[in-house]
């Protein structure tokens, strides 16, 4: 008889959703159903029972050919490029368990390294923003039982965050919000009609790029001061009735997404947004929030400020820890050629940075850590994969709200398979080695 | 007659990206789910060309062939949507202005038909523009 595995927790996004569902064959070996998860999620445990899966690690032969190694040879190669390197990158940790960021995270002070999350492409112009003027935040908990002002500002989680909505912020009945989606008003601002458009009461079609005027006009209009007659190609009259159904809450939330992080005038449009959060909370009570969007992003933030009192882009070539985005950020560490040896565990640049970073990552020795094929094991020297966290190893994960959640295991590896925490040990013990460290 | 037009161009996620880089990033899916640009139909009539036509789509940055294709999410005409992955990233501009972030949002582009040019894989795309040899 199948056996059903509850209160799994899914290992896609920041939603860090812990309420699937997952059906096991007779010996609890294979992956048969996955219920509850978003198709995203879904599709991330049955890939991993993939026949055609890389198992064993791969290095880059002259001729451009793979060749198999043993994890051992995998350590040697991994320990000696970061320890002989002047400039080590350590990049990724978001799809991956806070245990392994931490023996990384030693790897890193032992060879020197610059250590940097996802965060770099994603929301590090948020912790800049935060570092700015702070943050007014709450738990999704809190949203799911107590908001009726949701503002999804330049983020889209009908396809990026799936059940945001059916679990905290529009569907559910919670405490104070025991309609449901009729004891809620919603707001999207965004440049394009999207599918969380469709689902709202007030959707501002903003100039794409113009968010921080909104963000500005939007203060202007809680203080009823004049407006021009068009903001950011938004009418007054339509920023005003938004001002009014923001104060009329009893509780708002503005979660946010990459519309403002990534657009040009990136940290600022931050400041300003939660300069409007604080701004709001004259008149009733509003939090705001970033969407992360890797499930341990959050988590690799966390572990780095723990550890290095940094969220990201934390450089410790010099034997300290330093953080100056723009100097020891990834990207630009790239674009200038200070990298000489690049290690990418639990993300994916060569599919997600511009093609001129990704150029750097093909010149120099590099390893990629990663259970999938991905454009940036297609440029990498080594390529190691591992099991899959919250599928065939657990952990601890951090929610996009902060909550830290333990990630479960649901099956077993392919024999012989290591860990992302495992992998890391053997080359933390090693770089020991190669360094004389007691 | 075939014009070439601009464009404002942004990247971001999209359902059927997330489920093809969970799939296989070597897999054609993830080439159709993210090799494309997600076009308004006036800025296709623009162009003078069908929807699902392979296009070359150009910035100061680089250029990159997809499949143009009409928005589901629109209208948004003067805006062109690339999903994210290493299509949009041939073209997005890198400068961060010294946050640490490129701009993958608001990026002049031009659009043209090249319907006789071919759409590369995923990671093959890397690869090439990469110049990494491949046995």
């Amino acid at each position: 008889m199948t056996k059903t595995m509850t209160d799994v927790v899914c290992p896609f996004c920041g939603t860090l959703c812990d309420d699937l569902e997952v059906s096991l064959s007779d010996d609890g070996k294979q992956i048969l159903e996955v219920y509850n998860a978003c198709v995203i999620g879904t599709e991330k445990f049955l890939h991993s029972q993939a026949k055609d899966r890389v198992t064993r690690p791969r290095m880059r032969q002259e001729d451009g050919s793979w060749k198999e190694v043993s994890y051992d040879e995998a350590v040697e190669y991994t320990a000696k490029i970061l320890a002989n390197a002047k400039k080590p990158l350590m990049y990724g940790w978001s799809s991956t368990n806070c245990e392994a960021q931490s023996v990384g995270h030693e790897i890193a002070e032992m060879c020197g390294a610059c250590v940097d999350n996802t965060a770099a492409v994603c929301h590090g112009t948020t912790l800049i923003a935060v570092q700015d003027i702070g943050i007014p935040s709450c738990t999704l908990g809190e949203i799911k039982n107590r908001a009726d002002r949701i503002i999804f500002w330049g983020c889209n989680p009908a396809h990026a965050h799936p059940r945001h909505m059916s679990r905290y912020s529009i569907y559910p009945r919670g405490f104070f919000t025991g309609k449901g989606h009729k004891s809620r008003k919603i707001v999207v601002v965004d440049p394009r009609v999207t599918d969380t458009a469709s689902l709202a009461d007030i959707h501002l079609q903003v100039e794409q790029g113009r968010d921080y005027e909104l963000l500005n006009a939007l203060r202007v209009a809680l203080n009823n001061e004049w407006l021009p007659d068009v903001v950011a190609g938004i009418p007054q009259e339509k920023i005003r009735e938004v001002a009014e159904v923001c104060k009329s809450g009893r509780f708002g939330i503005i979660f946010f997404g990459m519309g403002v992080t990534q657009s040009l005038s990136k940290n600022h449009n931050i400041d300003e947004a939660i300069a409007l959060t604080k701004h709001l909370n004259e008149f009733t009570k509003f939090s705001i929030m970033p969407m992360r969007g890797h499930y341990n992003v959050t988590g690799s933030g966390e572990v780095l400020a723990w550890q290095f009192g940094f969220p990201y882009s934390v450089d410790l070539s010099r034997g300290f820890a330093r953080y100056n985005p723009g100097d020891t950020s990834t990207i630009d560490l790239l674009l200038r050629g200070e990298v000489d040896a690049m290690l990418t565990i639990a993300s994916d640049p060569g599919a997600h940075f511009p093609i001129s970073a990704v150029k750097q990552i093909a010149k120099i020795p590099s390893v990629a850590i990663d259970p999938h094929l991905t454009p940036t094991t297609g440029v990498s020297k080594l390529h190691v994969p591992v099991a899959f966290v919250g599928v065939e190893v657990g952990g601890n994960a951090y929610r996009m709200d902060n909550v830290p959640i333990d990630t479960r295991k649901v099956v077993d590896p392919p024999a012989g398979m290591l860990t992302d925490e495992e992998f890391l040990t053997k080359v933390r013990d090693r770089v020991k080695q190669l360094k004389g460290v007691k | 007659m075939a014009n070439k037009i601009s464009l404002n161009l942004i990247s971001g996620r999209t359902i059927q990206q997330g489920v093809c880089i969970e799939s296989g990033k070597e897999k054609p899916s993830y080439r159709t789910a993210c090799g494309i640009i997600e076009m308004d139909p006036s800025d296709l009539r623009k162009m003078g060309a069908w929807k699902n036509t392979n296009v070359k789509v150009t910035s100061e940055f680089g250029s990159v062939i997809v499949k143009a294709v009409e928005t589901t999410q629109g209208p948004h005409p003067g805006v062109g949507f690339i999903p994210m992955g290493p299509w949009a990233n041939s073209v997005i501009s890198p400068n961060t202005y010294s946050t640490g972030m490129p701009t993958f949002k608001g990026v002049p582009v031009t659009v043209e038909v090249a319907i006789n040019e071919p759409i590369l894989l995923g990671i093959e795309l890397v690869q090439k523009q990469c110049g990494v040899k491949v046995g």
